[in-house]
């Protein structure tokens, strides 16, 4: 009894720091390159994808043997799709500005890699319980990850942080930082930052584009 | 009307680039772009699917959602139209162009999970769905067309550009922690930044307000 408690809670803190899906697996980058440029737009994304994600991954893991293989894509597909367009409608009730700001990345919430990866990996292969404890520490790892990085932008590209003025009225603000080279930058500076302290901890990871088919055609790229 | 579609080309391929402004498809752009022709195939196959779901994708969404009122359902139902067509065009591209198949084949599966393609078929109905209704179908039709044939190319001219540049990246003596995809990434934002300075080109250089 003790042990399965152990794991249940390592399956919900993997997602935070082990497999973290944006620093360290390395996927759903399109997303997490766009919502950053303020806190207010990532924790708006956060929720919406950590809502999908547990979401899906409960009704994958319900369906598990019910989905035939051969068509197991275009299954999740709709599955996830009904879910975006829930918290579409919602969003779109409930939080216009949001739903504005974020534009056409909550539909590409479809195509993310990490809930299609999540639903390949984990949830068409392990309980309910299981998959929904995935999903929330996998959509707290990517929360707090955007969150992070939209701090990082926020602050040195607008000098404010969830719209409050914290910088000093003299400073410079980076205009860049909100811009689309700043989000490269950012993320770029972020993981090096990572691979230094996986190093010191002596557990670097190799790291490989997320997206499973995308690994298949670099592992052939490489041999 | 041609000087239109010029801007709205040439501003798809240069200012509003899908890859490195918009961050649609960063994936591939990071994953594939290790050489030129692995990069020029896969977006060769993205311009193919991206026009080919917009041409389908459009008029259903003028013909069927709009007047049976559900807009509401456009995310499934473009993800599903996409996700058959892939299917279709690789078992057609496989039985009757197989010249064309040699050279797409691999990269087809990727690009229902594309998010280039979902994202084109959105945005040419927010941006040319308005023009139905006072310029004609034809007009919106056409627009929408050649702003996913401009994305596409913008994808392909971020794509070789930047396997380029990694060329030179991957023999550089990256310090120790930025080596492999750090690097790639700050090398990714010094190219951006280089696009940006074509904000603004093509309303100057065509004088239309697009």
């Amino acid at each position: 009894m003790a042990q399965e408690k152990v794991s249940k809670v390592s399956i919900l803190t993997n997602g935070i720091i082990k497999e973290n899906p944006v620093l360290r697996l390395v996927l759903g980058t399109c997303s997490t390159l766009a919502v950053t440029t303020a806190v207010s737009n990532a924790i708006g994304m956060g929720v919406a994808f950590t809502f999908v994600l547990v979401c899906s991954n409960i009704m994958i893991a319900l369906l598990r043997n019910v989905i035939p293989a051969k068509v197991h894509l275009p299954c999740y597909i709709v599955i996830i799709a009904g879910f975006v367009t829930i918290v579409q409608m919602v969003m779109q009730a409930y939080v216009n500005s949001l739903y504005t700001a974020l534009g056409v990345f909550l539909p590409l919430i479809v195509v993310n890699c990490i809930i299609l990866g999540r639903a390949e990996m984990f949830a068409c292969k392990n309980t309910v319980v299981d998959s929904a404890l995935d999903g929330i520490g996998m959509g707290i790892g990517y929360t707090l990850t955007v969150v992070l990085m939209a701090t990082i932008r926020e602050i040195l590209g607008s000098g404010t942080w969830l719209g409050f003025q914290i910088m000093p009225k003299g400073f410079v603000t980076i205009g860049i930082m909100t811009q689309a080279p700043g989000a490269f930058l950012c993320f770029g500076l972020l993981m090096a930052l990572c691979v230094w302290v996986e190093d010191k901890l002596d557990a670097r990871i190799e790291r490989k584009i997320g997206c499973q088919p995308l690994k298949d055609l670099q592992e052939g790229e490489d041999k | 009307m041609f000087v239109k579609l010029a801007a709205i080309f040439f501003s798809m391929i240069l200012v509003n680039n899908y890859v490195l402004v918009k961050f649609y498809g960063i994936c591939p752009f990071l994953g594939v772009s290790k050489k030129l022709d692995s990069s020029l195939g896969m977006s060769g196959a993205v311009i193919f699917v991206m026009f080919m779901a917009t041409a389908v994708t459009f008029p259903i969404q003028i013909f069927v959602l709009d007047p049976a009122d559900l807009g509401y359902l456009q995310t499934i139902v473009f993800i599903l139209v996409i996700a058959v067509l892939v299917q279709f065009i690789e078992i057609f591209l496989k039985k009757y162009m197989v010249s064309l198949y040699n050279a797409l084949g691999v990269y087809l599966p990727l690009i229902t999970t594309n998010c280039c393609v979902l994202a084109v078929t959105i945005l040419v109905v927010d941006d040319y769905g308005a023009d139905v209704q006072t310029l004609g179908f034809a007009v919106a039709y056409i627009e929408s067309l050649v702003c996913a044939i401009g994305s596409g190319v913008g994808f392909m001219l971020a794509m070789c550009l930047f396997s380029g540049v990694r060329k030179r990246v991957e023999v550089c003596d990256a310090p120790g922690p930025f080596k492999g995809l750090p690097i790639t990434l700050v090398a990714a934002a010094i190219t951006s930044l280089s696009f940006m300075g074509f904000g603004g080109i093509v309303e100057n250089l065509f004088n239309v307000t697009l």
